[in-house]
């Protein structure tokens, strides 16, 4: 192909590093490739909207004994139903602890599920997907079969089943959301795998004398990988509305723990009068969710090239 | 080195199932630069998957240096024969860097995968130590299809199967890698069984070849024969014809013939 | 000579993308009669983009420029895009290269030909399914019914492509521009649609652009040709005389082409000289 002309002026340092024509170490040509994603990623105003607003997350998660007052679980009856003022910026809730310190704590509760759900999901989704669809035959037919029947059942009523079985409380919530969330990337994980299998560079592959598994793990996985996190991303919400909704009905974070949907179940008697006891959690729960599918977005347009220009 | 008897390929369930190749017999001999010419559907592609084992719905007999094959191939195997695709694209794994993708044969075999030898590799294809470290989405495809050479060849195989290598290429960069292989080729002793549409290509680059049709070999000769147009079937010398260009009275002779 | 049918001059087209300006076109020009055009050149050497501009086709992000981009009496780069759709499919046709990607795969063959027919013309249904049977047994498909009522995917590659012939050439139009209508297709296939192409361009007096990449094809089939290189056009002769092509480009092309009658050792390459991709003469 013809070479473009054209003329910038040469960077230096870091980016001259980056930017560099001739890479020089694998570490080096990973860096590179994450850095042009980034900068397709930047310039992408509604992936970055997003991007901050999940980062505004995990940093408020992680800086929550600084940027709070208390524990947000300490009561005081004293200034029970105050409405939003300098002093409480989300006002206090029915036993006077400050919603915006339970909201932040509340974060790391938010980012503790959709954090070990994501972990269990991926992984899961991905190796029985990709063994499905590269294998083929009996063995796809029996793991597909078996994911059908997780994929059959209604989210939440799954949830509430395992619930019941197991007890409420936080950890068996996020059990019961992963055990109802895997499904479909086991079936995005095989449809990408029934592509890719019958690529060049897997036979070529297979002539070199790959096993299945060096295969699988090396060629397929790096692959299907991204397809998958973008749908975990946009699942995010999803998942955050079921973890509230499981909380709504007390199946999950146990009182007094500041989880955003228990929040709302407790306060919605208060709709009316003080309506910012249920309509703060609300609202975070909104800003989260859409925070996630802006990025999940903006990353898709990212990794996947296909769709977009 | 290379001995087919009886190849029957059947796609499918046997009564409604493709036949992509009928009752093939062939031979290669070692050092040879054999080719397969023949239309899209004549089955040339699959004769050449089932002998590198990647298809196994064929039965009949091949054997490759004297060792009979089945169904799978082992490591010996896979050391001995290599093979280069069409799509220079598409048989680099997109994630991974040059470095990597040359690497892979060498792990896989247990062999020393230092820095030399993979610098070595590259210079053996008229590259260098420059390309490691990038993706294939960064180089021409002139340079992808060289290292595709550059890993068929590092395991240091005997025969070299060529999948129509320089279909998807300018004619320039073409002639490059014809040449490159030629000249390996002479340098390693190595035998080739080039398949290709492109008769042209296989004059070129091959001292028998065998024409195909409809999964049958339609005939073999040596591409002197070809080239004084003495070729016996009628087949074989439409295409050497065709091979020449656009003639109206030539063009006008084939439609007479069933066009469907 | 007879008033040519399409004049190009100084095409320019420039992509802009973030790492600067790509000038894909630069400085085109030539005129169509009524013969048939070869356009060749490598991957990259702006043939494709020449022909989808003169449909004003190109991509929304290229800058398309020209002193004078017209046809008959049409201005095509002042035109608005209610003149270019009378123009597009009626008077300047396009066939593509794999016949897969442009016909609709859920419409039957006869159905999508009949719309080509009637966004043209007004007439009623009857009388386009009549001229559109008249059409495939022109570009001798000899089941015509059966065709008719095929899909798209039903179709072999030769009579899909003839079946894209046949869909441009019921509006009767003036030009044809085929961007590697062949390149898909077996060598014995793609001479027979060339032989179809050749006779209604000829019989119908149709000025015909053929853009490959392949300069033997072009050469024994088209009556002039023009060699591109890195957007411009390095060389302009009658298909006979390619022989005596005077550029070292063409040359170059010429002989690294292995071929059937001698025995060649080693193939020529080409070595690029960075001066083919400037203009003769320096200049902005």
């Amino acid at each position: 192909m013809t070479a473009p002309t054209f003329s910038a002026p040469s960077p230096t340092g870091v980016k001259a590093w980056l930017l560099s024509d001739v890479p020089h170490t694998a570490l080096q040509a990973r860096c590179q490739r994450a850095y042009l994603a980034w900068c397709a990623f930047r310039g992408n105003p509604i992936a970055m909207t997003g991007l901050i607003i999940i980062a505004a997350l995990v940093l408020g998660a992680a800086l929550a004994p600084w940027i709070t007052s208390g524990d947000g679980i300490a009561q005081q009856l004293s200034d029970r139903l105050l409405p939003p003022s300098a002093e409480h910026w989300l006002g206090t809730d029915q036993l006077g602890r400050d919603i915006f310190d339970r909201i932040v704590w509340g974060s790391r509760i938010t980012l503790y599920i959709v954090g070990l759900v994501g972990v269990i999901v991926v992984p899961v989704g991905l190796i029985i997907g990709i063994v499905s669809g590269y294998v083929g035959g009996f063995v796809d037919q029996a793991l597909m079969r078996f994911t059908d029947i997780f994929l059959a059942f209604p989210r939440l009523i799954l949830a509430l089943a395992f619930v019941a079985a197991l007890g409420p409380g936080i950890e068996n919530a996020v059990l019961a959301i992963a055990l109802t969330t895997w499904s479909p990337y086991a079936r995005i994980a095989r449809a990408e795998a029934l592509t890719i299998r019958n690529s060049e560079f897997i036979l070529a592959a297979r002539t070199q004398g790959a096993s299945s598994l060096r295969i699988i793990f090396g060629h397929v996985v790096p692959l299907c990988l991204s397809s998958v996190i973008v749908r975990l991303t946009l699942d995010m919400a999803g998942i955050i509305l079921t973890a509230a909704g499981l909380g709504f009905l007390g199946l999950g974070a146990q009182p007094p723990s500041p989880e955003w949907g228990a929040m709302i179940s407790t306060g919605r008697q208060f709709i009316l009068d003080q309506w910012w006891v249920p309509t703060m959690p609300g609202l975070a729960i909104l800003t989260v969710s859409l925070g996630f599918n802006l990025l999940g977005d903006g990353l898709r347009d990212v990794l996947d090239p296909k769709s977009g220009g | 080195m290379i001995e087919i008897e009886d190849l029957n390929v059947v796609f499918g369930r046997a009564e409604r199932g493709v036949h992509a190749v009928r009752d093939l017999s062939l031979r290669v001999e070692e050092g040879e630069s054999f080719g397969l010419v023949g239309e899209s559907g004549s089955g040339k592609s699959t004769v050449l998957r089932a002998i590198a084992g990647l298809i196994t719905d064929w039965n009949g007999r091949i054997s490759v240096a004297g060792q009979p094959q089945g169904k799978r191939r082992d490591r010996h195997f896979r050391r001995q024969v290599q093979m280069v695709f069409q799509d220079p694209y598409g048989s680099l794994h997109p994630r991974h860097t040059i470095d990597r993708i040359l690497k892979e044969p060498l792990k896989i075999h247990r062999m020393e995968a230092s820095r030399e030898r993979i610098v070595q590799a590259l210079e053996e294809v008229g590259l260098d130590a420059t390309f490691r470290f990038r993706f294939p989405h960064q180089i021409s495809g002139g340079q992808r299809q060289r290292i595709a050479v550059a890993r068929a060849l590092i395991m240091e195989p005997s025969v070299l199967f060529l999948d129509e290598p320089t279909s998807a290429l300018d004619v320039s960069i073409q002639a490059e890698i014809l040449n490159l292989l030629a000249r390996l080729r002479r340098e390693r002793g190595l035998t080739y069984l080039l398949v290709s549409h492109d008769l042209a290509v296989v004059g070129h680059m091959c001292e028998r070849l065998a024409v195909m049709r409809q999964g049958q070999v339609v005939e073999v000769l040596a591409v002197e024969q070809l080239r004084q147009s003495t070729p016996d079937h009628p087949y074989t010398r439409r295409l050497f014809q065709a091979a020449h260009g656009y003639d109206p009275a030539f063009v006008a002779q084939l439609a007479d013939e069933a066009l469907g | 000579m007879a008033e040519p049918l399409l004049r190009v001059e100084d095409l320019h087209i420039t992509y802009h993308t973030p790492k600067g300006p790509v000038r894909a076109v630069r400085g085109v020009s030539f005129d169509l009669g009524r013969e048939k055009l070869g356009i060749v050149g490598e991957s990259g050497s702006g043939k494709s983009q020449t022909g989808r501009a003169i449909l004003r086709l190109t991509d929304r992000r290229a800058e398309v420029r020209a002193r004078m981009l017209r046809f008959a009496d049409i201005d095509l780069l002042s035109a608005d895009e209610r003149t270019l759709r009378q123009v597009r499919g009626k008077r300047i046709s396009m066939i593509l290269q794999d016949p897969k990607f442009s016909l609709n795969p859920v419409m039957t063959v006869g159905r999508q030909i009949d719309e080509a027919f009637l966004v043209h013309e007004t007439a009623s249904r009857a009388d386009a399914r009549q001229r559109t049977l008249e059409m495939l047994r022109a570009v001798r498909i000899r089941d015509a019914e059966r065709v008719y009522h095929a899909y798209p995917h039903e179709l072999s590659g030769g009579m899909g492509q003839r079946v894209m012939i046949a869909m441009m050439m019921i509006p009767k139009p003036d030009i044809i521009i085929a961007d590697e209508p062949t390149s898909a297709l077996d060598v014995t296939i793609s001479l027979q649609v060339l032989a179809i192409l050749d006779d209604m361009v000829t019989r119908l007096g149709m000025g015909l652009i053929f853009i490959s990449h392949d300069l033997s094809l072009v050469a024994s089939f088209c009556d002039r040709v023009l060699i591109m290189y890195a957007g411009r056009i390095v060389e302009t002769c009658r298909a006979s005389e390619l022989d005596k092509a005077r550029h070292p480009y063409t040359q170059g092309l010429l002989s690294c082409l292995p071929s059937l009658d001698q025995k060649t050792d080693r193939l020529r390459t080409l070595v690029r000289d960075p001066s083919w991709a400037e203009p003769e003469g320096t200049g902005p």
